[in-house]
């Protein structure tokens, strides 16, 4: 019976505070402004980290071992003799076919190619691939022209290079230094960082940059994901090797670590900040809530009603703006941003990433999470002041 | 400007009025101001990186692609130009310490031009002397110092990740010779050491470094040297680009993208929703004062003076919210500056960001005020008294 | 059909007023509160001016003191035809004629009593000394220079009002029009507020035009004035 009593207090309460809302348009509207506003950048920055975390994921096989010099970052910095490089393809883990095991030894360097967007250069990174180098990638297939002959001057551009830079198509020559390079085909391989990349042959691509008989990274096929650990066992104990063994999808990883970092961080403060803002701006439309109904509240005290339904719809009024304000943001960043193509500096890399801003409905929650507990926060304040409000006070206003 | 100084008291006290409002949109305007200045000193930092960048100082690295090597014998022929004053090659070293995820940044170098060449470097002389002097000599900076709490003579086993030794070990022993600082700002998270040692130590690629760095006497012949350096290589097996320092810093942010943009963006957005407060609090102000209003226009308040009056009270709210923010921003950024000076040198909030910041904080004023006084304005006194 | 203007004892008449319409729109409705009034007003007089709801009194105040423009008339004060004033100038005419007393005082409550008797000075030349001076004085007028720095909640309404009259005085205007300045006080403090007006008038010549439906503050008046319908219908002495 009590039960009843109160929520039937507090529907009451909060009816009466629906019906008066359209009276108070202007202020509550600087509150769901206020709170949306927030939540439209956060999840602005969020979804650039998660486009950029999509755009990387895609890439990273568990199955795939990468395997590059210890205490190196990344493959520009790696480097492996030929002697190495045979014994990392014999360890135990690495799945052999009749040709012998799939590993490609890989030769990774970056040459210049105009954006077709502005025409200025950016960094395309140009890999020399071993044969077994596409059973390594996801989904490889040539989708226009053809693969290029070991020993010549031919390359492979990706889907991505294709779309992306000029001076690419098909049949056409490019020189790069001293040399001449026709591109014979165009690869996808999955929607991965690989359609980022200008491949060719490494015997050749070691001929032109005098590497010897070097190369950089060692790619494996492993049997399974749980083979990494025997590979990596093997490898980085072996006394004839300094070698570290990493997932391919743990490589990406790494290699996104700044970037995403530094969003969380930026992305973070900033919204602490804002929040912050957004908080007093939601304190302002609440009090001001409170104090245009102190005598219709002080009328319901008078007549009984508790404390507690007061507060409660006040916070109730309260996070219903911020969540108003929460989906308002969230919509707009999604119908403005998402998909929206970008690209910045890899710095695991050192080159271009496209990425997308990627809208997901895991941050449309987290947004709405937070302008939840905004709009909370802004209410709690006021709302105890009305609950605690002296009646007699209250009703002096009449 | 001086007499209307005397209406100071009377607009201070009509903010007075809802102390716990007027604290509100003081606050959230405070907050906005802060991120202005906050992203002005991100931004300042940001392109403060690009100006410590020497504009006399060029960088010449393989055409095709800086992952490639050019031959040594270049810096002879590149010293012998008109102009150029001084020339050091330099490779990237890959160095680590202890753990392959303590990278440090680590130049083989000619040290006496290396010097010449980067003269906002500081060191003692004696120990400049002391590297000069000794082959398997480093010079680091002050922060490497204080990471590993390395001291002048320790011997340390510095590793490369891409050069192994003729031995095949890839532990090179140094010394520390000299530790360096960087009073302007900068980055001390380097080391240098001896092109010799480490051409003669290195497995393979011997005669080939990775870029060179060169220092020109005069400025405005900076690009022209530039191209001259790289007609001297054209068509050869291994040609050149060579760019300013400066150049290379601008276009190198370029890369990673427009933030100057998004800075703007996200503090245009705030301003905007700012713009909303405190229009709100000063609309809620004259509606709640409308007697008050009628009473002043009765005592000979023009209906101009009443105007100026809600926008004077206006602008002073945002002025107040305004200029603390920008002041805790200034803050902030001094007591932050020591410990970003590594990463960004020059994180504080320029001049130019407080004028910026006093247009927008009137601009502001202004504009939220706008309605509200041309309300106040209008209101005839007669209507004006009756209401309670 | 309105009643003569009473002859003024061969004192000047400040004020001039000669048949003076005033019509409110309500709505679709015209509404005519004032119906061809004429009346002259004496120097140095103490006018109460009567009448039932809605006969115009206070219509007729606020035209006086240039709060509100007539329809058509002439109302003169002073010799200066203020209904062919422009807005600007009768303000400025207003700040220096005329002081204004409210039934329900209209203090500013965010100011001090002192800051609230200076307002209308901010309008003048007068430097700060200036002007503390004449607020100090006109404070000691109404017996309240003790209470100078309380603001208007810690007043009782009597106070109140007497700040409101310091407030009126203290540029010495020509005009005192006052809106039912007892309506909202006791009869101790309305009798207070009375005696002053009557000390401002006998002592200090000021002309006090009164509206008041309160017969006991009439009394106190030298004249009174009915009201009705928008005209005149009697003058008493």
């Amino acid at each position: 019976m009590r039960l009843t009593a109160t929520v039937n207090q507090f529907l009451a309460v909060t009816a009466m505070n629906v019906r008066n809302l359209p009276s108070r348009l202007g202020t509550s509207l600087v509150a769901v402004v206020g709170i949306g506003g927030v939540v439209a950048v956060l999840v602005s920055l969020l979804s650039m980290g998660e486009g950029f975390r999509a755009a990387l994921d895609l890439s990273g096989r568990d199955d795939v071992a990468m395997i590059l010099r210890g205490g190196s970052a990344d493959e520009l910095s790696s480097n492996l003799t030929r002697e190495e490089h045979d014994v990392i393809v014999l360890a135990p883990g690495i799945v052999h076919d009749a040709r012998g095991p799939i590993a490609s030894g890989e030769l990774y360097t970056i040459v210049d190619l105009p954006m077709r967007s502005t025409g200025t250069g950016a960094n395309v990174p140009f890999r020399g691939v071993g044969e077994r180098a596409p059973a390594l990638r996801e989904d490889f297939r040539i989708v226009a022209g053809r693969m290029f002959r070991p020993g010549q001057n031919e390359v492979i551009v990706g889907r991505g290079v294709f779309a992306q830079f000029g001076n690419v198509d098909l049949g056409q020559e490019v020189t790069w230094g001293s040399q001449t390079w026709r591109i014979v085909g165009v690869f996808s391989a999955g929607g991965s960082v690989s359609e980022s990349e200008v491949w060719t042959d490494i015997v050749v691509l070691r001929g032109v940059y005098r590497r010897g008989n070097t190369v950089q990274i060692v790619r494996a096929q492993l049997e399974s994901p749980a083979a990494l650990a025997q590979v990596r066992a093997r490898l980085e104990h072996d006394p004839r090797l300094n070698v570290s063994v990493r997932s391919e999808r743990a490589f990406y990883a790494d290699q996104s670590r700044i970037l995403l970092a530094l969003i969380k961080y930026v992305g973070t403060t900033l919204a602490v900040l804002m929040g912050v803002g957004a908080v007093f701006a939601a304190l302002n439309t609440m009090y001001s809530a409170v104090s245009s109904r102190t005598r219709e509240i002080a009328t319901l005290r008078a007549l009984g009603f508790g404390a507690a339904p007061v507060l409660t719809s006040v916070l109730l009024e309260a996070a219903l703006l911020g969540l108003i304000g929460g989906v308002l943001g969230g919509v707009l960043v999604y119908f403005a941003l998402n998909g929206y193509q970008a690209s910045t500096l890899n710095w695991g890399s050192f080159s271009q990433l496209t990425f997308a801003f990627t809208v997901t409905p895991r941050l449309l929650v987290t947004g709405l999470w937070y302008s939840l507990i905004l709009g909370l926060v802004g209410g709690l304040l006021p709302g105890l002041r009305a609950a605690r409000m002296p009646v007699t006070a209250g009703l002096r206003e009449l | 400007m001086i007499a209307l100084a005397r209406y100071l008291p009377l607009l201070a006290a009509s903010l007075r009025r809802k102390r716990l409002r007027t604290f509100f949109t003081v606050a959230s305007i405070l907050v906005a101001f802060l991120l202005f200045g906050l992203a002005e000193s991100m931004r300042f930092a940001l392109q403060s990186g690009v100006e410590v960048a020497g504009a006399d100082r060029l960088m010449t690295m393989h055409k095709v692609s800086f992952t490639q090597l050019l031959p040594a014998s270049y810096e002879s022929r590149i010293k012998s130009i008109d102009g150029v004053v001084a020339v050091t090659p330099q490779t990237w070293f890959g160095g680590w310490f202890q753990d392959e995820r303590n990278q440090i940044p680590t130049f083989p170098s000619k040290p006496e031009a290396y010097l010449r060449i980067y003269p906002e470097i500081r060191l003692p002389e004696d120990q400049k002397q002391a590297w000069i002097a000794d082959r398997a000599g480093i010079l680091i900076g002050r922060s490497i110092a204080d990471l590993f709490g390395w001291k002048v003579g320790d011997t340390v086993p510095l590793r490369s990740a891409i050069w192994p030794r003729e031995d095949g070990s890839e532990t090179w022993d140094v010394t520390v010779r000299a530790i360096f600082d960087l009073p302007n700002g900068g980055d001390t998270r380097q080391i240098v050491m001896h092109q010799d040692y480490f051409d003669e130590g290195k497995q393979y690629t011997k005669g080939l470094i990775g870029w060179y760095v060169i220092k020109v006497a005069d400025v405005d012949r900076a690009q022209a040297i530039g191209r001259q350096i790289d007609a001297m290589f054209a068509n050869s097996p291994a040609e050149t680009k060579t760019s300013s320092e400066r150049a290379m810093a601008q276009s190198f942010m370029n890369q990673i993208g427009n933030i100057g943009a998004i800075l703007s963006a996200i503090v245009a957005a705030v301003f905007f929703t700012m713009l909303l407060v405190t229009g709100n609090t000063m609309a809620q102000s004259v509606r709640e004062r409308t007697n008050e209003i009628g009473v002043l226009k009765t005592l000979g308040f023009s209906n101009p003076g009443v105007l100026g009056m809600v926008l004077g009270e206006s602008v002073l709210v945002t002025v107040i919210g305004g200029m603390t923010g920008m002041l805790l921003a200034l803050w902030i950024g001094v007591q932050f500056e020591p410990v970003l000076k590594q990463y960004l040198p020059g994180f504080r909030v320029p001049p130019s960001a407080f004028v910026e910041a006093t247009l927008y904080m009137v601009a502001l004023g202004l504009v939220a005020g706008a309605a509200p006084a041309w309300q106040a304005m209008r209101l005839r006194i007669v209507e004006a008294l009756r209401r309670d | 059909m309105s009643a003569q203007p009473a002859p003024v004892d061969g004192r000047p008449a400040i004020v001039r007023i000669r048949d003076l319409v005033k019509e409110y729109r309500r709505g679709a409705e015209v509404v005519r509160v004032l119906d061809g009034l004429s009346l002259d007003i004496a120097q140095g007089d103490f006018v109460a001016l009567m009448g039932p709801s809605g006969s115009g009194k206070s219509t007729l105040l606020n035209l006086i003191g240039g709060l509100d423009r007539p329809t058509s008339g002439s109302l003169e004060v002073e010799g200066l035809r203020i209904d062919q004033l422009t807005e600007g100038s009768l303000t400025r005419w207003r700040a220096d004629h005329v002081g204004f007393i409210f039934q329900m005082y209209n203090l500013l409550p965010v100011l001090t009593a002192e800051r609230n008797v200076e307002l209308p000075l901010l309008l003048t030349n007068l430097d700060r000394e200036q002007r503390q001076r004449r607020v100090d004085a006109a404070l000691k007028l109404v017996g309240l220079e003790h209470r100078a720095k309380h603001r208007p909640r810690e007043l009782s309404g009597g106070q109140e009002q007497r700040v409101g009259i310091a407030r009126a005085i203290v540029t010495d205007p020509t005009l005192l029009l006052c809106d039912e300045p007892t309506g909202d006080l006791d009869r101790k403090s309305g009798d207070e507020v009375l005696t002053l007006l009557e000390a401002l008038n006998d002592e200090y010549g000021k002309t006090i035009i009164m509206v008041t439906h309160d017969p006991h503050a009439a009394e106190r008046a030298h004249r009174v004035i009915h009201l009705d319908k928008g005209l005149l219908s009697e003058d008493r002495r």
